[in-house]
Parts: C-alpha cells; structure tokens; sequence
C-alpha cells in the first residue's frame, strides 16, 4: 500500500489542532508558533499533492484510498482528489499559515486582564483554525457522499466557536455590546448552515435509499452511483432526482452563500476578526460551490439542467444585488461580505453556464477569490486593529501616514475589482465569456458587475486612503515586518496567477472536461469557420485590403 | 529582430517595479532610472523602426510569441506581440513624446517629495501602453487597456490630498470600467462568432459573419473607444483629469493614452468596413465630439481645461476620421501623431506658464507674459499655430485632410459631417485664440508684488522645444509624397475619397473660417481689456462653463439616484431578505425561539433538539422510500 497522502493531508493539521490546544496557559508564543509549523507541514504535503498528481491520467479521481467504514450502511472511507480538488487543497493549505500570521496576536488576552491558568484562548484560536483546515481539506477528498457530509458539518463547530469566541477590540461599542453581536452572528451562521445540511442529510438518506432499492446494496460512493446511472443500472425518477437535487443544492448554496440565503454571511465577515473572515470566505465558503460542481452536477445531471435556468438568475441577482449593498456599506468588513457575495454569484454562474470556460472559470475563480479576498481583507484588519473602528468614515488621509500599507490595500482592492494582469482577471473574464456563449443576456447583465466592483473598491478607498489626514489616523505606523510577510506573497502569488495562469488551468481543465461529460454538455460552436493560425496579422491586413478593392 | 519587441514593454516594466518597490533609497536617483529606461525603450523603437524601413512594405509586420497565457477550451488567449507600421508608429509616439515628458518632469517634479513615485507611475503607464498597442490579440490589448486607466487614475490622484484629485482619480476610472464594459462584450461577441479573439484571425474572417453580429461587435468598440477617449456620451471625466500634473496631462490625457480609441477602431477597421450601421454611429461620434469640445474650449478659464475641451475636440477629429474607413485611417492616425507633437507642447507649455506662476490656471490672472517667458510664448505659439491649422505647419495638413475626407463621405451626411468639421476648425481658431491672447498678450492681471514669473529650467524648454519643432514640420513631412499613407496602407488601407468639393476648395473654406475665428477672439479678447473675474455670459456660456450640463445629469442621475437605490437596497437588505428567510426558518420549526434559547447558552438543549430533528426527517423519508 502505497503512503496514504490525502489522508495525511488532513491528519497532520488535525494533529495540529491537537498539540496545539495541549500547549499549556503560559506558553502562548509557542503555540503560535506550533500551529504555524504544522500549517506550513501541511502546505508542503498539499504541494506533494499537485506534484504527484497527473492531469493526464484518464482516472477521474487520483491518489485514491479506500476503506470500508461503516459497512451496515455502505459507508466508506473514499478518498481521491481530481484537478478541481488539488487546486482548492493547494488554496487552503496556502492560505491558512497567513491566517495564522495574520492574526497572531488576535487571540492575545487582554492587556491588564487577569491571568488564568485554566482558560487558553489563545491556544484554542489557532488549534480551532487547524481543524478547519482538516475538516474542510477533507472535504474536498471525500468521494463517499455521506463521508463528505460528516465533515462538511463537522467544520461548523470550530467555526462557531473562531466567530462567537473571537472579534475585534470593541472600540467604540461596549464590550458587552460587541461580545453580543458577534454571538449572534455566530448562532445565526450556524443555524443556516445547520439547517442547510440538514436538509442535506435528508437528500443523502434518500440517494442511499434509491442506490439500495436498485442496486442491491446501498452505497455513498459518487463514483459507483455516477457509473450506475450512466450506465441505465440506477435510474431515479424525474420527481425523485430534482428533490434529492435540491436537497443538496440548498444546503450549498447556503454555504456559498447564493442570494437570497447570504444575510448570515455579512453578519459573520463583519464580526469575526479578519482571518476568521478569510477563513469564512476564501476557505469554508468554497467547500459549497465546490459541492456544487462535483455532487450537485455529477450525480444529478438532469436535475442540474432543469434547475439551471433559476440558479442563473438567482446568481445574476447576487452579482448585482452583493455589489450594489457593498457601494451602500459604512462598515470596511461588511463592504467585503458584500462584495464577496457578488463574487460567488459569478462562481456559481459559471459553475451553471455549463460550458468548460464557465466552469474552468469558476474553479479558477475559487482559488483567485481566496487569495485576493486574503489580501483585501487581511490588510484592512491591519487597518482597522490601528484604529480600532471598523467604520469607513473614522478613516481619511491614511495614504500620506502609511503609504505601504495604503499601496498593498490599494492592489488588493484591485485585484477585487478584478484588474486585467491580476489573477482574478483571468476567471472572471472565463466565467463571463463561458456565460456568454451559451446565455448571451446574462452574460451581458453579469458585466455591469465590473463597473459596480470599481465603483465599492475605489469609493472605500478614496474615503479611508486619500484626502486630508485624520486626526486620529495621524499617528498610525506603516505595516510591520510580519504584516509584509503576510501580504507580499499573496500579492506575488495575484501578479503571478494573473499573467501565468498555466499551471492552474493545466490541473483544472481536465476535471472540468470530465464533469462537462458527466453531464453531457458540449461547448456552443462559434457560427464562423475561421482558419487557425495564430498570430497571422498580415493575412488580416490583406484580406482587408482586398476587400476594400472588391467593395470599390 | 522580433525578440526586441518584449524589450520594448520590459524597460519601462522593469522601471515602474524598481521605482515603486524600491523604498527609499531610490529616492534620489529614482527619476534618473525612470527617465532612462523610457529613453531606453525608445532607443529600442528607432532600432526596430529602421529595421522596418528596410524592408518590402507588405513584408514589415513581426510576430513575437512568448507563452500561452490563458489555454481553456477552445479559448486561446497568448501573450503575443505583433509589430506592424500601425503599432510601429504609436510606438515611437509612445517612447518618444514618453522620453521627452519624463525629462521634462525632472524638473517639474522636482520639489515634490514623492517624485520617485511619479516616475514609478509614469514608466508603468509606457509599459501598459506599449502593451496596448503591441498586442496581438484583444485580450492582450484589454490588459493594456485597463493598465493604461490604472496608470491614470494614479496619477489624476497623484496629489491625492487633495479630495478634488482624488475624486477626478476615480471618476476617470468609473467612467472608463463603462467603456470597458464594451470591450468585454466585444471580445465575447468575437469569441462566440470566431472562435478566437486574435487579430489575425478574427479581421480575415469578417468576410464569413452576418452584419448583424459585426455591428454588434463594431459598437462595442465604439463604447470603449468613447470611454478611453473622452467621446461623447462618456466625455465627462477628461476635464476634471486635468487636477493630475500637468506632465500627466499632456502625455497621457492629450498624447496618447487617450488616443486609444482611435487606435482600436483603426486596429478593428475589417469589421467596421463590414458593419455601415456601426461606422455611422462612430462618425456621428466623432462629430457630436469635435464641436462638444470646442464649445467647452471656449467657455473655460482655466488654462488646463480648455486645453482639455481641445483635446476632446480634437480626437473628435479622429474618431470622425476613422468612422469614414478607409478614405480616413491614415488620416486618423495622421492627426493623431500631429496632435501628439502640438498638444504636448502645448500642455508642456501650460506647465511652465504654471510652474512661473505660482501653480495659478485661471487664464483671467495671466496676462502680458510673452516678455517674461520668451521660450515658452515661443514654443506654445508654434504649437498654437500648428492646432488652428496655420498654413505649413502640422494642424493645417491633418486637419485638412480629414475635412476633406467628411465631405468625401457623399450624400447629405457628407456635407453634414464636413460642415461640422469646418464648423469646429473655426470654433477651435477662435479658442485657441482666446487662450494665446489671455495668456501672453494684453495687460498683466497678477500682482507683481506676489507673483515672480519666469522661465523654466533647461530641462523643461528643450522637450518644448523639440515638440514644436515636430509640430512645425511633422505635418508636412508626412505629406510630403503620401509618405505616411503609404507607410500605413498595407495594415489600415486605403481609398481615395471622392469629394464633391474640390480640395482647393475645402483648403479655402478652412483658411476662410480659421481667419473667422482668430478674428472674433481678437476683438473679444485682443481689444478689449479682460476682467478678472469672469462675466455671467449667456446661457450657452454658462452651460459650456459647466461641461454643458453633462455633470449635472450624471449627478442627479447617476450619483443622487445610485446613492437612493443602495440605501433602499441596504434597508430591504436587513428587514425585508434576511427577515423573510429568518422569518420563514421561524414558521417552520420556531427556529427564532431557538435562537433567542442559544443564545442564553442552551447550546446541549439545542443540538438535542437538532438531532431528533434530523431522526424524525431521515424517519420520514425512508418510510416515504418504502425501504
């Protein structure tokens, strides 16, 4: 048996957490500091992962471990990963050591509290981001659809706790006040998510159910229920399939969040301390379009066409419905939430466009959202832990006393708005043409989205950044070293994903051919036959001229 | 010779990196390295072009293909670059007036602490637009493109202190993402109908597309070029640019960066030719435009603005110009470069008036300075005399050309786009007029005791100086011979144009009506005394004082109206979205009680609750399964 590498991709976080939350009360640099090793362990197994992986291969799903588990019901430990999955791994396992750097000292006790040998908030901070990583990398590994259901619930309870247990100074607010706002957002955040799986489970039930009707033994396994209904072996009634669809499909896009479910979501961003958020955006919430493409589509394929023409619209409300609430946001957080729902709603538009640069786009989507969302966000806690306000209006002039920090807001802001030689270019670009080409309408309305993203960027960034100097931003230093160290890479990583996306889309292009078969799609034709040779201008010079001389 | 063509966009990069990233310790060199890398890339161009030379004319065209850049599907987009006569003459526009401009801000830059930004921001600006007009592709070209309005709106905001600069900073962008919005669409229309969005294909293949598509695709265009370059309806953002140095006003927001549009329907002429519809539209564009520019021209004080309702005119020329297809892209580009010597000069010249006077722009405390500036009333009054079409010098070659072309359009839309752009020769004669007189001329109406003009440092009058000469003679140089037709034909082509007025006949009517116009501003402005403060003028002029009214629309419309539907959206947000899913969530299962239970801390009383939830649901739908 060969070196069990996904599940060692999870465990070594999940051991993390572990260590982390054992490290005693006094020793709160040392858990920092654990956490961060066993992050970047993990980074490095994620980077195994996409080396080892072959996107040439014709197995749909690689590196593949199989055990039965539970075995009354069919349950079992299935794991592989396809293109789509390693992309998001190497995303996750990116972004958590910056998480962690990013907020170390978020969890830090209060100055002049009391010390307390029994409470360890601060060791529990970081040991509850590690199992997240481990909960959502598993996640994306699952191939047993009730395994991926396990810990796609089991990641809401870390994450109630990092929402509920953790926030910004209270500032202005009281602090009591602010410990009951982030509570509620916490409760609120698990109960959608809660009802969501919910449902879930019901539809995961029924699907076991129908499998062991027909096919003798029920099974989770989405490779065995693909085939079978490929195959005539296991058919679902129409009824049948678009509920057990929905089943699924509401519960992602709860998670995701997709318009009208994503109030819990501003509630959230706004307020958990900025890592959390990014671990909330860039990481948890993609675990639901990530579902999307690969349960959603690939064991409901009939359904996901019937349904297409309503997640399209309710997608191009989201783009518009997200950007427009961000441009009427006083709260910097806030305006990001709403931002990113706009966001999602372009993830999911080409996820449902069902072309291959819809859904490239959208994978590629995914991972640049992640990182850009990172930087924004990341920075703008910087920003906001100076001033203790998260209010855009207590900010002005920050340009002129911390140009660094304005300047790599400022690309983070861009790459947000979608700037062409940023990475998020390049997928949004792909989602709008994949839309296009088989919806024109829609994908004519999806871009007044990138007018509206550069009117929220820029307006937050004149009001906090530009202008005269605020009293009370007069006296804020520039980013510390630790603080570069979190934003430069992601903003290498943003220039180098915008200007040489290759090696993503290498990974990506293949999983997405194979879901676009599951589903039986084939791109639009373009009406014109064209001649390929590329980077032929002279022959357009001449052809040019010639048909002027026909003309005369 | 193909591999230079990276190097020509790598300089400039490699430049704009070093600069921003640098910190510090650039600081007092920074404007040296960012100078010298412009000068750089423009050593490259010369190389290149003389290379060029001397070749066959339909064999002149380079290909340099570095990778693939974005491969999904059938879309291919490469990072690729194509060199022909129509890039190779924005290109030495680009690096040359680039170079002269970059000296030229050595010294007007320099008491400003963040000088090694500027230059930072400026070498980024000749990096995205050689990429701009290098491109092999339209994905390419949007890269530029949209580089291009970062680098503006950097440097429209350079003083961003200031809350006037940074709100031109963003509008600039906002207005421009409008027109983007075009280019997108179009290169969704291309990839859709061809297959592809490079230029050699998809110009070949017009020939296989239904004009209906074509059209489609040629007004889209038409969107971004009006957004890049100021045309109407998406003019409103060049004039509050001018809050940006005025180094920035003249390369960017006159020279070339808002030339862009020109260049894209003349880079596009293949689908234009097929899709009439669309090419009226640009020359009605282009019309529209050229006298819109010049009525706001005449109407402004500030020196800088009236400079800017020129430009919009004058690129109005252009955009006519290439609406009338192949009897007018050569002379598109024609004027363009023109335009790029004058207009340069013209705003370098603005500067040093400025920088003498105490960074003052109201022409109205101006006055008499032709004995204090010598060089600059020099070099300003050639570039004058080549913009309202004095015989011999630039303007009057290109201007009229392009004159002469609008009647050529036939019918009555040809004496219609002629008249107009007559019309405008004598509204742009009277403005510019306007500006010499209230500028160098007249009695001084600055207080001596206050104000200490001067003559700029050498560093600032030999790049005016080297633009005045290209705006003396370059218009004669090109038409000398058709040389530049000739040079342009293999990639642009060319037609005859068959005018129903002679062009003798045309070049009287121009010098009839340049005569007009330098006359009515001699006796409003050259015999009578001005007034420091201006006049309330009549209806018309006030409307011109004010973009004529286009902000005013735009404010209540768009930015009064926009700010009423966020808050509402905002509002319904909180009580009607999120009540309604909480609300129907409580309907169903009293999830609000729940809530208001959780937190009071009965979280075990909750997931008890949660689970037998979930066993009566899995009980139901198994029976409901019959399993």
């Amino acid at each position: 048996m060969s070196f069990p590498l996904l599940t060692a991709t999870a465990a070594v976080p999940a051991i993390g957490a572990i260590a982390t939350a054992a490290v005693p009360a006094a020793k709160r640099t040392a858990a920092k500091w654990l956490a961060l090793l066993f992050s970047l362990a993990t980074l490095a197994l994620a980077v195994l992962i996409a080396v080892r992986f072959d996107p040439g291969a014709k197995e749909s799903f690689q590196l593949t471990e199989s055990h039965a588990w539970i075995r009354d019901f069919g349950v079992r430990y299935d794991l592989g990963v396809d293109g789509i999955a390693v992309a998001l791994i190497a995303l996750t396992a990116v972004l958590i050591p910056f998480v962690i750097l990013a907020g170390w000292h978020d969890a830090d006790p209060l100055e002049g509290a009391e010390p307390n040998r029994r409470w360890r908030p601060t060791q529990g901070f970081f040991a509850l981001i590690l199992a997240v990583e481990a909960m959502v990398v598993l996640s994306f590994e699952a191939t047993d659809v009730f395994l991926f259901y396990i810990f796609f619930e089991a990641m809401l309870i870390p994450m109630y706790f990092l929402i509920g247990g953790f926030g910004d100074r209270a500032g202005g607010r009281g602090e009591q006040q602010a410990a009951a706002q982030r509570s509620y957002a916490a409760v609120k955040f698990l109960l959608y998510n809660l009802v969501g799986g919910l449902i879930m489970l019901a539809a995961v039930i029924g699907l076991y159910a129908a499998t062991a009707d027909q096919l003798g033994a029920g099974t989770f396994s989405l490779t065995q229920i693909v085939e079978a209904r490929a195959s005539g072996a296991l058919t679902l009634g129409t009824g049948t399939e678009r509920l057990l669809f929905l089943g699924f499909f509401f519960a992602f896009a709860v998670k995701a969040p997709l318009w009208p479910l994503h109030t819990w979501l501003p509630n959230a961003m706004g307020e958990a301390t900025s890592p959390v958020a990014v671990l909330i955006t860039a990481v948890v919430d993609k675990v639901g379009t990530f579902a999307m493409l690969r349960f959603c589509l690939q064991l409901f394929p009939e359904a996901s066409s019937w349904a297409t023409p309503v997640i399209l619209v309710l997608a191009l409300i989201s783009i518009v419905y997200g950007a427009l609430l961000a441009v009427g946001q006083r709260d910097i957080k806030r305006l990001i939430a709403y931002a990113s729902i706009s966001h999602f709603g372009f993830i999911i538009l080409g996820i449902f466009a069902m072309t291959s640069q819809g859904q490239g786009g959208a994978t590629l989507y995914m991972v640049n959202h992640g990182i850009s969302t990172a930087a924004l966000m990341l920075v703008a806690g910087f920003l906001i832990s100076r001033r203790g306000s998260r209010l855009i209006a207590d900010f002005g002039g920050v340009q002129k006393v911390a140009p660094i920090l304005a300047g790599t807001f400022l690309i983070g802001g861009l790459a947000t708005l979608s700037l062409p030689g940023l990475a998020p270019f390049v997928s949004e670009f792909l989602v709008l043409v994949g839309t296009f080409s088989r919806y024109p309408v829609i994908g004519i309305i999806a871009t007044v989205g990138i007018v509206l993203a550069a009117l929220y960027v820029l307006v937050l960034y004149q009001r906090t950044m530009t202008g005269p100097v605020k009293a009370e931003v007069s006296k804020m230093p520039d980013l510390k070293a630790r603080e570069l160290v979190v934003v430069a890479p992601l903003i290498a990583l943003l220039l180098f994903l915008g200007v040489y996306p290759k090696p993503l889309t290498d990974i990506v292009n293949p999983a997405v051919q194979h879901t676009l078969t599951v589903v039986d799609k084939t791109d639009p034709k373009p009406s014109v036959k064209v001649d390929a040779v590329p980077g032929s201008g002279r022959h357009g010079q001449t052809a040019q001229t010639q048909d002027v001389e026909a003309a005369k | 010779m193909e591999n230079l063509i990276a190097l020509l966009v790598a300089a400039p990069l490699v430049g704009a990196a070093l600069l921003l990233c640098g910190g510090k310790r650039l600081d007092r060199t920074g404007h040296w390295i960012g100078t010298l890398l412009a000068v750089a890339s423009f050593a490259v161009a010369v190389v290149l072009f003389v290379d060029m030379l001397g070749k066959g004319a339909e064999h002149r065209a380079l290909h340099q293909h570095l990778f693939s850049w974005i491969p999904v599907g059938g879309f291919r987009a490469d990072l690729a670059f194509q060199l022909d006569q129509l890039s190779m003459t924005f290109v030495l526009l680009i690096t040359g007036v680039g170079s002269l401009i970059h000296i030229y801000s050595i010294g007007y830059m320099e008491h400003d602490e963040r000088r090694r930004r500027f230059f930072g921001y400026l070498n980024l600006f000749l990096a995205a637009m050689l990429l701009l007009v290098l491109a092999d592709n339209y994905l390419l070209l949007y890269v530029g493109w949209e580089g291009v309005g970062l680098a503006s709106y950097l440097l429209i905001g350079f003083w961003q202190h200031k809350p006037s600069a940074a709100t031109a900073a963003k509008k600039a962008f906002l207005v421009n993402r409008v027109g983007d919005m075009g280019l997108s669409i179009a290169i969704m229309l291309m990839f859709t109908t061809f297959g592809t969005f490079a230029f050699g294909p998809v110009l070949t293949a017009t020939g296989g597309a239904s004009e209906g598509k074509l059209t489609a695709i040629g007004l889209m265009l038409l969107l971004a070029a009006c957004g890049k370059s100021a045309q109407v309806p998406l003019q409103s953002w060049l004039g509050d640019a001018m809050e940006g140095p005025t180094p920035v006003s003249a390369l960017i927001h006159a020279a070339t960066m808002v030339t862009a549009g020109v260049y894209l329907i003349t880079r596009s002429g293949a689908i234009f030719n097929a899709a009439p519809d669309a090419q009226t539209a640009v020359v009605a564009v282009g019309a529209v435009t050229l006298l819109f520019g010049a009525i706001v021209g005449c109407a402004k004080d500030d020196i800088k603005k009236a400079l800017a309702g020129s430009t919009m005119s004058q690129i109005g020329y252009m955009v006519l110009a290439a609406g009338l297809g192949p009897i007018g892209y050569a002379f598109a580009i024609m004027h363009l470069v023109t335009h790029g010597f004058f207009k340069a000069g013209l705003f370098l010249g603005a500067g040093s008036v400025m920088h003498g006077m105490n960074e003052e722009v109201d022409m109205r405390r101006y006055g008499g300075l032709r004995t204090y500036m010598p060089v600059t009333f020099v070099t300003f009054g050639l570039g004058y005399l080549a913009i309202i079409g004095f015989p011999g010098l630039s303007g009057f070659f290109s201007k009229d050309k392009i004159i002469e072309a609008a009647f050529a359009r036939g019918g009555t839309e040809g004496w219609i786009l002629g008249g107009a752009a007559l019309l405008g020769a004598a509204i742009t004669a009277f403005y510019m007029t306007r500006v010499m007189l209230m500028t160098f001329f007249g009695e001084k109406r600055w207080d001596p005791k206050e104000v200490h003009p001067h003559e700029s440092p050498k560093v600032m009058t030999i790049p005016m100086i080297v633009l005045a000469v290209g705006s003396v003679f370059a218009g004669g140089l090109f038409s000398a011979g058709d040389s530049f037709v000739r040079w342009l034909e293999p990639v642009t082509s060319f037609a005859h144009g068959h005018s129903p007025v002679s062009a003798g006949a045309v070049t009287a009517a121009t010098m009839v009506v340049l005569v007009i116009g330098v006359g009515i501003a001699w006796l409003m402005y050259g015999r009578k005394a001005i007034p420091a403060t201006a006049p309330r003028g009549s209806l018309l002029t006030r409307a011109a004082r004010r973009d004529l009214l286009q902000d005013d629309f735009n404010h209540v419309v768009l930015v009064r109206g926009g700010a009423h539907l966020t808050r509402t959206l905002v509002y319904l947000d909180h009580s009607l979205v999120d009540g309604a899913v909480n609300g129907t969530a409580a309907s169903m299962g009293g999830l609000s009680s729940r809530l208001r239970k959780l937190q009071t801390g009965f979280v075990r009383s909750y997931a008890v609750q949660m689970l037998g939830g979930a066993a009566v649901l899995v009980a139901a739908t198994l029976l409901m399964r019959g399993v």
